[in-house]
């Protein structure tokens, strides 16, 4: 075979060619990407006078006109209503925000013990970033300590009332520390609670099946603002009376029952994607159907709706902010709860405080979104078609 | 199953052969399953009829014949503080309803215009829709209606200073003000020639498809549908002797009198759907485009089809076909979402319900109703889509 005689093999390499004209060069680009038709033409510049019309603006009122250092509400205000500011000023009161920073975070929590919430956050922190670094060995016990010791040791922590601890009952949480503990909450009962509708949903036997079906269905077709009034007002009348049950706890029941049923629709989608071979396989190897399930059905599916997992979990994560309409204060309701204060009332504080919580909202989403697509490239296997 | 499983001898089967069996494990977990469902079901009954004897609560329905007694700002229907709890329901209901259809309307046409620009070859506009697809899916809903409650509309003029916009319309901090349509005697030929010309040209399009299947020939339906559309409701108009005459709002000194007004709670929930929406429903517009297979464009040009003819009768189709169900699912949610109405006051079915339900201490019903409407609603777009994907169903070998 190998003695065949090849007739003619180049040995030295060609020159590399001059690059086409203007290739790669701006103007180049500019012309491909911006004016490359008439009607390319018009839309660049109507989207130029757009943002001509309002990037300045945005950014004077943002940052160049903002205020940003001030005691109370005299700070932000103009001349005519009393404050400081010369007249026709507008932007950003961003002193409020500054003064109230605190009160953002951790809500009502009392002064000399916030160093708990701080402490349990280091800590969540310390053992999030392991788990989410692929390469790091472990990953059994860390998510192990993660989502079963750690909500432990938070609960004692946060609430205290034990090991010598003060007591800080949960109508003093707030802030994005009640949005965090929720969504946490949330996520973590969600996926496997989910995962078991999903599997109950799909199961041969009947009465399983229903109540599954049912179950899934009434929560998904109801908004989440009546599961949270559900739990609000009618968890109490269930329960043997004389029991009372805390405020916060309804609300993690209405949102752990929310999310659970959203998470068994998005896993129910990845199990029906699983070719029918895989089942059969793993029938003919001898596996029961726990190990089935477990070993090779569990895997294939939960990789393959990765992305639909993710929003799941950033729609729960939004989704926390409704229960500031059952009189709770997560970060959206301590802002609301700052409007009507009267240190700090003017024009422009609602809306720099709404900007504030946006902002930290849209890092978080915005987060979880691109550790997706990371994770969804990493688990990439090449079978996709 | 096998052959010694049948030719075993009947009475000697142990309890571990019971316990291997997969049909009496079955029936032994949904017994187990359905006596777990019955006992819980039983005591939730028990302690809620306890608590609620305790609290002497009547249950039952009749509560909503009773005096509502309190007012809501904005209604399709006639209604006052002396109106029953069960018209204020129903006043919920139809605001929801119209919240949901008008947001619909608008989110679906920012969305478009949002999903066709992420996919333009200009740079600009495709990184100018990313940043508001990007800005407007990572924050909460209830933020962006509290964004455009406190913080755009509740900037707005006072009454005397109101913005004046075209069409006589005016803006301040209590709302929009429109032109109000008076409807004369023989109005109803307006509404009634615009029917007319829809049925005719959902006849015309239908015969048009028939005639270039069997023939090749095309017709220019969509002038027609324009023209029947446009013409047939003017010339009922002059023929009715223009009977529909306006109401224009006058500003006053303090006050504008005349017109229509819409309350700023609605321009903030309907705003803040649509535009929340419309990001959602431009990454399913995106999605579906972006789903149809390239072999399919390159076929069409290699058929000689325009690009704005493959665009049209090659893309779009087989795109819809990715597009609707979740479209429909993103139109659901908005609806669902129109419960938050009730943060910012606006009389929806959640907030009228609220009240009532504070008022009257009737919580189960008052959920029940809510349940009803919402579960009706997603029963109803459900069963569309599943009509639907089986209509569209690609026939498969």
């Amino acid at each position: 075979m190998n003695t065949r005689k090849i007739g003619f093999v180049r040995t030295e390499l060609l020159p590399a060619q001059p690059a086409p004209e203007h290739a790669g060069s701006a103007t180049r680009w500019i012309r491909a990407n911006l004016l490359a038709t008439p009607k390319d033409i018009i839309l660049t510049l109507v989207a130029m006078a757009l943002l001509l019309y309002t990037v300045p603006g945005m950014l004077n009122w943002l940052f160049f006109d903002a205020v940003w250092t001030g005691a109370d509400r005299e700070a932000c205000l103009t001349v005519a209503q009393g404050g400081a500011k010369p007249d026709g000023w507008n932007g950003a009161c961003w002193a409020f925000v500054g003064d109230r920073f605190q009160q953002f975070m951790f809500g009502r929590y009392p002064l000399e013990e916030r160093w708990r919430p701080i402490l349990v956050a280091l800590m969540f922190i310390g053992l999030l970033t392991p788990i989410m670094i692929p390469r790091l060995p472990f990953k059994g016990w860390n998510a192990l300590a993660l989502f079963v010791i750690f909500p432990v040791v938070a609960f004692f922590l946060l609430h205290g009332g034990s090991f010598g601890l003060e007591q800080v009952e949960t109508p003093l949480w707030g802030g994005l520390m009640v949005t965090l503990i929720l969504s946490f909450v949330g996520i973590a009962v969600s996926l496997p609670v989910g995962i078991l509708l999903a599997l109950g949903r799909q199961s041969n036997l009947p009465v399983i099946r229903i109540s599954c079906i049912t179950f899934i269905e009434v929560v998904r077709g109801v908004p989440l603002i009546t599961v949270l009034f559900m739990a609000n007002v009618m968890l109490p009348l269930f329960l043997p009376t004389g029991w009372t049950i805390d405020n916060f706890l309804r609300a993690l029941v209405g949102v752990a029952l929310f999310a659970s049923a959203y998470m068994a629709e998005v896993v129910r989608g990845g199990l029906q994607a699983i070719p029918k071979g895989q089942y059969e396989g793993a029938d003919s190897l001898g596996l029961g159907y726990w190990q089935k399930t477990r070993l090779i059905i569990m895997p294939q599916a939960l990789k393959l709706v990765i992305p639909g997992i993710v929003n799941t979990f950033i729609g729960l994560f939004k989704d926390t902010s409704l229960v500031s309409i059952i009189g709770m204060f997560d970060l959206l309701g301590i802002v609301r709860l700052n409007f009507t204060d009267t240190t700090w009332i003017t024009p422009v504080t609602p809306i720099t405080g709404l900007i504030f919580a946006g902002f930290l909202f849209w890092l978080f989403c915005f987060g979880m979104s691109r550790y997706s697509a990371f994770m969804e490239s990493h688990l990439e296997t090449g079978h996709k078609r | 199953m096998t052959d010694h499983a049948v030719t075993a001898p009947p009475s000697g089967r142990s309890l571990a052969s019971y316990m291997y069996d997969p049909k009496f494990r079955g029936l032994f977990f949904q017994a187990l399953t359905l006596a777990i469902i019955i006992i819980f079901g039983w005591m939730i009954f028990d302690n809620t009829t306890e608590n609620l004897s305790r609290s002497n609560t009547a249950s039952g329905y009749d509560f909503l014949n009773g005096r509502a007694g309190f007012d809501i700002g904005q209604s399709l229907i006639p209604y006052s503080s002396d109106s029953t709890y069960g018209r204020a329901i129903m006043v919920g209901f139809l605001n929801t309803l119209l919240v949901a259809i008008v947001g619909i309307f608008t989110a679906t046409v920012i969305g478009f215009i949002i999903g066709l620009g992420r996919l333009s070859r200009n740079w600009l506009i495709a990184k100018l829709c990313t940043v508001y697809v990007e800005v407007f899916r990572n924050v909460p809903v209830l933020l962006v209606i509290f964004f455009w409650y406190k913080g755009v509309l509740g900037a707005l003029p006072q009454v005397r200073d109101s913005l004046a916009l075209p069409f006589g319309m005016f803006l301040n901090n209590r709302g929009l003000a429109f032109p109000k349509p008076i409807w004369g005697e023989g109005a109803w030929l307006i509404p009634a020639a615009l029917l007319i010309a829809i049925i005719a040209s959902i006849a015309v399009a239908r015969w048009a498809a028939a005639r270039q299947a069997a023939t090749g020939q095309q017709f220019g339906t969509a002038r027609l549908v324009i023209a029947l559309v446009i013409g047939l409701p003017l010339v009922a108009y002059f023929l009715g002797g223009m009977p529909l005459t306006f109401d224009f709002p006058e500003a006053g000194r303090f006050n504008l009198t005349g017109g229509a007004t819409v309350a700023p709670e609605f321009v903030a929930l309907y705003l803040a759907l649509s535009f929340y929406t419309a990001s959602f429903i431009a990454e399913t517009i995106r999605a579906g485009i972006a789903g149809v297979a390239k072999g399919q464009t390159e076929a069409a040009s290699a058929l000689g089809l325009q690009p704005s003819m493959t665009t049209r009768l090659v893309v779009i189709p087989q795109a819809m076909r990715i597009i609707i169900p979740p479209l429909t699912s993103q139109y659901l949610n908005l609806t669902k979402n129109s419960s938050l109405g009730v943060a910012v006051g606006f009389p929806e079915l959640v907030s009228t319900g609220g009240t009532t339900m504070n008022q009257t201490g009737q919580a189960i019903e008052v959920v029940s109703i809510w349940l009803v409407v919402y579960l009706s609603i997603s029963i109803a777009t459900s069963m569309f889509m599943n009509w639907f994907n089986a209509r569209m169903a690609l026939v498969e070998r």
